[in-house]
This record gives structure tokens, sequence and C-alpha cells, in this order.
């Protein structure tokens, strides 16, 4: 049976706010889905151009990525049980720790696209439109795109979780109201999640 | 509403569950080496599927949230690879 | 002032003196029925422009040659045109406005499970409004790639496209928050003991519209990201000639777009399905069915995207089995309509002004429908693709469904969101005209898709000029009726007879609450009993 509750003043139901998150997540699914689409119907089209453009790319750099964000997965995870233990230390430290990792994350993308354009690849690029085929141009098209969207969702994600941190350091969210601290990790689970199916289409093509 | 027992997951099961992920990781990166031709598409894919599955079982808590939750993710999911089929059906018999 | 304000039940929310004063009191208002009325104003703003441009194109064609624009003036309007009807007003219609209002009432609450993020989405809305308008405004020339944005052209054409693609990216996420919005609404604020089986249908359809919303809506905004990608940077996903396939492009457009015709027609038909019952005071015949067509059309429609590109060279395998899952979708529609007819089957009708609205959209949605199939089968298809025809089609489903439920919609609302009722001869004298008038300009260009005018076109041969005169003629006779009814309805907001609470005497939720309902709807939260239901005449 149903059992539905009105809340009047304050509105606080906090499993109608992780259903919303829920529901936002797979929107942003979708949206890379669209994305995920476009490279399984390329890289179909264009198998051997894939593989070649491939080697560009650092398995090192993107395992070592990869980690990092398994491992900051982990401690926003960890950070939701310590909430809930009501121990307010261990969780702004575990955040915090989340928030170095994405950092690190963003300085290897940085240090990672930097190599690229160095080798005179970017979307456009005189290099990449005269000296490779349409393969490769596509490769690295969906590269930027892809890896530059997932960029972008790792500073909204880090947002997120600087925004729930202040309000665990000031104890507007607590073991009694931890909605906010959860759905940011529910958003930085997502993002680990797309990295998860990045990393082997990218990266992993021998 | 209903009694949300909120349920606090031990911090060593997120522990081993990251140890899950890294060694997949691992074998991931693995199994692309070894040359399996068109299969080492599929290999990575199987390890990334088993990768999202333990995140959204454990890190997004799916295994301690309503069951119509887990439905809608996988309905989601279906969804998506069904539109993936179908367009797959226009390029692959061109 | 950090106290809490006792919220007064004995004022409308139309009264209600919040913190704010003025219009911030209006767009600042978290209050569902005033966000409410907030996308009824700028919908009604943005309608009266696509009117005129629409206007404008049919009095190009009332003669062959040159009337009043040069060709690209022409592509310019029907790409506006399309742009603002699509995205401004029929894929938001229905849910933004009556969706709004109504769902929280319908289902015994106070009001959506996230009135800031609702009204954050009207926020979206204009915003997107404001740059589709400003890539008319200023730039080099307004966009003229109609409003499918089709590639390659989408990025070699030099007008100002980018304000337009943004806009429409931006309207989607709009419409991504309504619907999340609706379905936390639902699952989470339902009256006690209102089941899922004993929820109106309005409600249900907008649930199922809700989930397209959501699923559909970020295909399209990254589709479009791509577009603009493509025309900055030059990435070469959809350009031919960088190895992209422009035919991909399409793929990803229709994934979304075709789903966004059924966000158009299910919350249509969800207002129909409320009319229907009410005017001929019986229980709607086939609820459940009603519910599982819906919850078939939104499903079963996700994947029929590619009975748009019949003739773009898709494979043979992907052209039948479109058409194959295109005339599944027939199925659903048809049992909707089987279980409309039998409600009205020996009910003592009332044959008030909207349920001709509810009857004509019947009407006109089998008419639509039915020419659908005609589209939906590979041989003719071929035929008549991109000819008036389709042109006629998808006016008779798209503004035919819409359009008319909309009317039908806010005829039958109207005493309970402005508390006054509008006068019942000028409403139908407007319905009469607006009818004729629709049929008298639409139904031509089926005529003329068939002998093979083609779409899209500022000019014409000859032959087709006497079909032109009289859909020219109609478009004047539907506007005509379509001010009588919009300047009837503003007179009544002011000066109408002051509405009783169940002037139609209906049996759903928001039938109970005072015209104009108070600031949060229900003093007390409405239970629902063991023998209770929607439809219990």
């Amino acid at each position: 049976m149903e059992h539905v509750v009105q809340h009047s003043d304050p509105h606080y139901d906090p499993e109608a706010s992780k259903l919303g998150m829920w529901l936002f997540i797979f929107t942003e699914l979708l949206l890379f889905g669209g994305l995920f689409i476009v490279y399984s119907i390329y890289r179909f089209l264009n198998p051997e151009a894939f593989q070649m453009a491939a080697h560009e790319l650092n398995i090192t750099i993107g395992a070592i990525n990869t980690i990092i964000l398994l491992v900051s997965s982990m401690t926003i995870a960890m950070s939701t049980s310590s909430l809930q233990q009501k121990n307010k230390g261990l969780t702004v430290l575990l955040l915090e720790i989340t928030i170095m990792l994405a950092l690190i994350f963003l300085i290897n993308k940085y240090f990672e696209w930097g190599v690229k354009f160095e080798h005179g690849i970017w979307p456009g690029s005189q290099h990449l439109i005269n000296d490779m085929g349409q393969g490769e141009i596509l490769f690295f098209g969906l590269y930027f795109v892809m890896t530059g969207l997932h960029a972008l969702h790792i500073v909204i994600g880090m947002i997120i979780i600087i925004v729930a941190l202040r309000r665990v350091q000031k104890g507007t969210t607590h073991a009694d109201r931890p909605s906010l601290l959860e759905n940011a990790g529910l958003y930085w689970h997502l993002v680990d999640l797309i990295w998860i199916f990045l990393f082997p289409l990218f990266y992993l093509i021998h | 509403m209903e009694k949300e027992k909120h349920h606090i997951v031990p911090y060593k099961i997120y522990f081993y569950i990251l140890i899950a992920l890294i060694t997949f990781t691992f074998m991931s990166i693995g199994i692309t080496k070894v040359n399996l031709h068109e299969y080492s598409v599929l290999g990575a894919m199987i390890f990334a599927t088993l990768k999202s599955i333990l995140v959204l079982t454990w890190f997004m808590h799916l295994k301690f949230d309503q069951p119509f939750l887990r439905f809608m993710v996988g309905f989601v999911f279906l969804v998506f690879l069904a539109v993936i089929f179908i367009t797959f059906l226009d390029y692959y018999y061109r | 002032m950090q106290t809490v304000t006792q919220i007064p039940h004995d004022v409308s929310y139309l009264d209600y003196k919040g913190k704010y004063k003025g219009i911030f009191s209006w767009i600042f208002s978290t209050d569902h029925k005033r966000i409410s009325l907030l996308y009824l104003y700028s919908m009604l703003t943005m309608f009266t422009v696509g009117v005129l441009l629409g206007l404008a194109m049919k009095l190009e064609l009332i003669a062959p040659g040159k009337t009043i624009m040069d060709p690209q003036t022409y592509n310019a309007v029907f790409t506006v045109h399309g742009v603002i009807m699509i995205f401004m007003i029929v894929i938001p219609g229905l849910p933004a406005v009556f969706g709004n209002f109504m769902l929280p009432i319908m289902i015994g609450a106070k009001d959506v499970a996230f009135p800031k993020v609702n009204l954050l989405s009207w926020y979206f809305y204009v915003l997107g409004a404001i740059l589709v308008i400003s890539s008319v405004l200023f730039g080099n020339g307004t966009p003229d790639t109609g409003w499918t944005f089709y590639a390659p052209y989408s990025f070699k054409t030099g007008t100002n496209l980018l304000p337009a693609i943004f806009g429409a990216f931006i309207l989607g996420f709009s419409s991504i928050l309504t619907g999340l919005n609706f379905i936390v609404t639902i699952h989470r604020m339902r009256a006690p003991g209102m089941t899922w089986m004993k929820m109106p249908l309005f409600p249900w359809s907008l649930y199922g519209t809700a989930w397209i919303q959501l699923l559909a809506t970020p295909v399209i905004g990254i589709t479009l990201v791509l577009v603009a990608l493509e025309r900055i940077f030059g990435i070469g996903v959809f350009d031919p000639t960088l190895g992209g396939d422009p035919v991909l492009y399409q793929h990803l457009f229709w994934i979304y777009s075709h789903p966004a015709v059924y966000v158009m027609i299910l919350p249509a038909m969800g207002a129909i399905s409320e009319i229907i019952p009410t005017f001929s005071q019986k229980h709607i015949f086939g609820y459940r069915a009603i519910i599982a067509s819906t919850l078939a059309i939104a499903f079963v429609g996700y994947f029929v995207w590619g009975h748009h590109m019949f003739t773009s060279g898709m494979s043979g395998t992907a052209q039948y089995t479109f058409s194959i899952l295109t005339f599944l979708v027939a199925i659903p529609s048809a049992i909707k309509v089987f279980n409309w007819i039998s409600t009205m089957h020996k009910a003592s009708i009332n044959p008030e002004i909207p349920f001709l609205w509810a009857v004509t959209f019947i009407f006109v949605f089998m008419i639509g429908g039915l020419s659908g199939l005609v589209l939906g089968a590979l041989a003719t298809d071929v035929y008549v693709h991109d000819t008036a025809f389709v042109v006629a089609h998808f006016h008779f489903i798209v503004f035919g469904g819409v359009g008319f439920s909309f009317f039908g919609a806010i005829h039958y609302w109207f005493p309970k969101m402005f508390g006054r009722m509008y006068d019942k001869v000028w409403a139908k004298v407007g319905w009469a005209f607006f009818t004729i008038g629709f049929l008298t300009l639409y139904s031509p260009m089926f005529y003329l898709g068939m002998l093979g005018m083609p779409r899209r076109y500022y000019d014409y041969l000859p032959e087709f000029h006497a079909a032109n005169i009289l859909s020219s003629l109609g478009s004047w006779v539907m506007t005509f009726g379509l001010l009588i009814v919009v300047i009837n309805l503003f007179r009544s907001v002011k000066i109408g007879a002051i509405a009783e609470i169940n002037p139609w005497n209906g049996k759903t939720l928001e039938w109970t609450v005072p015209s104009p309902p108070p600031v949060e709807n229900f003093e007390e939260i409405p239970v629902y009993g063991e023998k209770d239901g929607p439809y219990e005449y």
C-alpha cells in the first residue's frame, strides 16, 4: 500500500528529493547517451581509423584518472555514512579529499589535452584536417566533446560538493537532513559512471 | 512516511567495492592487450558494465532503495539500448 | 521576517498578498497557480507572434510568385514560426499551463514537489524565448533552416543560428524540469487513499508525458550542442566533408522530436479524457484502457522516429521496422477514441462549450491520425513526402490536437482558474469561426500535397492557385474566431459573472476547492475512501 505524507511547512521530503535527483541523473545519462550513439555509429563505420587514432591517447594517464575518480567516489560515499554516524569532522575531511581528487583529475586532463594541442590536434586544426583521415577527425572530435563535457560535469559536481561541504560545516546538512549531501553523492557517482564507459571506449582500443 | 530505515553502509564495504572496481579496471586493460580482434570491445564493455553495476548498487545505494527506483534505472538503460539497437538497424544494413 | 506566516485559506491565490508587491508578487511567486498563469500569458505573447507569422505565410501563398516577401524572408518566416510554435507553444502548452495549475489540485496536494524549480523552469522558458527572438533581431539574418535545423545546412548557413539553437536548448531544459517536477509530485504527493488506479486521467497523461520529456529532451540538447560546436569549431560529426554523416543528425533530431509529438498530444488527450466524462455525466469508459494506452503511446512513440526519414537514404531494414512500429502507435490512439465515444454513448450529454471543443478535437484528431497512416506507410510516404500533405497532417495533429484541446481545457477550467464565467454565446461563436476556418485552412493542403505541391516554397505552379486561395481565406476566418475566443476570455477575467465552485458538476478534486482556489489549495488534505474515484457519477 502506498503511504504518502504531506509536509506542509517546511516542505521537506527526502524521498522526493532523492527521486528528483535520480530523474535528473536519467536526463544526464541520456545526454551522454546521445554522444554514445554518435560514437558507436562512427566507430562501426571507421574501425581501423579509430584504432589508429587511439594510439595517440596514453593508457597510463587514463587508468590513473579512472582510479582517481573511483577513489573519489568511494570517499564521497563514505562521507554519507559518516554524516549519518554524526561524525562531522570525518564528513568534512572526506568531502575535502573528494574535491582534491576531482581537482587532480582536472589537472591531469589539462595536461592530457595540452599534449594533444602540442601535437597540433584540436577540433578543426589544420594538422587534423590536412594530414589525417576522416575517421581520425571524427575520433578526436568525439574525444574532445565527450571528455570536455565530462570535465564540465566534474566542475559542476565540484561546485555541488563544495556547497554540500559548506552546509555540513554550518550544520544545516546533518544526520536528519542529509538530502543535499546524498544528492551531491549521487551526482558525483554519475560522473564516475560515465567515465567508466568513456575510459574503455577511448583509451582501450587495440 | 514509511519507516525509512536509513541504512548506514559500513566503510569497509565501500572499500571492498573500490578494490573490486580497480581490479575490474586492470582486467579490462588486460583483456584489450590480448589480441581478441572484434571481441576486445565486447570484453572491455563487459567489465565496464560490471563496474557500473557495482557503482549503481553500492555507491548509489540502489540496493537499499525502494524497488521501483531499481526498476526505473533498469528501464532507462533498456530504453537507451533499444534506441541504439534501432539506430543500428539503419547503419548495419545500409 | 523569519516567522512562519500562517497562510490564510479564505484568500484566493489571485488576491493573496505575499512578501512581494505588484509584478514581483508574480515573477517571484512559487505558487503553482501563479506560475501557470505566468506561462499562460507568456505563451499567449509568443502565440500571437507565431500566428502573425503564419498569417504572413498564407498571405504570401495567396498568389503565385512574390506577393509580400522574397524567398529568403519566407524561409526565415517559416523557421521562426516553427521554432516558436513547436518549442514555445505546443510542447510546453498543456503541461506548463494546465498541468501546473491542475495537477497538484487534482491529486490533492498543496503544490508541486519542488516549487522553486517550477519557477526556475519558467525563467528558463523566458530566457529561451528571448534568445530565439534575439536571433531574429540581431546578427546577419534570421535563421532559415526550418525548425528542424537539419545538418549540414544548419552549420553552413550564414544566418544568425546560434542564439536560436541555444534558445531551443534552454527551452528543452525548462521542459525537463517541468517533467521532473511532475513525476516526483505524482509519486510522492497524491492524497491519502488516492492509489495509482484512482488518479484522474489528466495527471496520468502528464505522468506519461513527463517521462518522455525526461528521456527524450536530453538527446536533442546534445544534438544542438553538437551543431553549435560544428559551427564554431568544425568538429566534423555531421559534416560529410570531414567524415560525418548528416543522416545521423536526422536520427538524433527525431529521437527527440518524434517523442516530442507525444509530449504535445498526450496531455491534450488527457484534458479531453477529463472533459468528456464531465459533460456526459458518466463514468469514463475503459479507465484502465486509457491509462494503458497513454503509457503505450509514450513507450512505443519513443521508437518510431525514423518515419520522418523514409526518403533520407536509410537502410531498407530500418525503413520497414520504423513503418511497422509507426502503425503500432495507431492502436493505442484508436483505443482512446473508442473510449471517448463509448463514454458518450447513451449519456445525457450537456453540450457546453468545452464539450464542443472536445468533440471537434476528436474529429480533427481522427483526420490527422488517419492521414498519418498515409505517411507511415512506406510506399505512399515516398509520394507525398515534403509536400503540403505533410504540412496539413501535422497541423491537424499538432495544431488541431493541441489547439482544440487547449481551448477546450481553458473553457473547462476557466471558471476555476479565474473564479469568473465567460460569455457562453460569444464562446460558441468563436468556436464556430475557428473550426470552420481551421478546416478551410488546412484541408486544401491535403489536396495540394496529393497534387505534388512541395512545402517550404514561397511560390507554386499556377494550377495550385485555387486551393491556395481557399486556404488563405481559411486562415483569416480562423484568426477571426481566435480573436473572438481570446477577447471573450480576456473580458471575462474582469467582468464575467462570478463562477460557482462546481459549474459543470465535475467529480475530480479541483471542483471541491473554491473558485479561484486559495493559496495552498486545500484547507485540509482530502482523503480518498475505498469507494471514491475520479469519475463516480
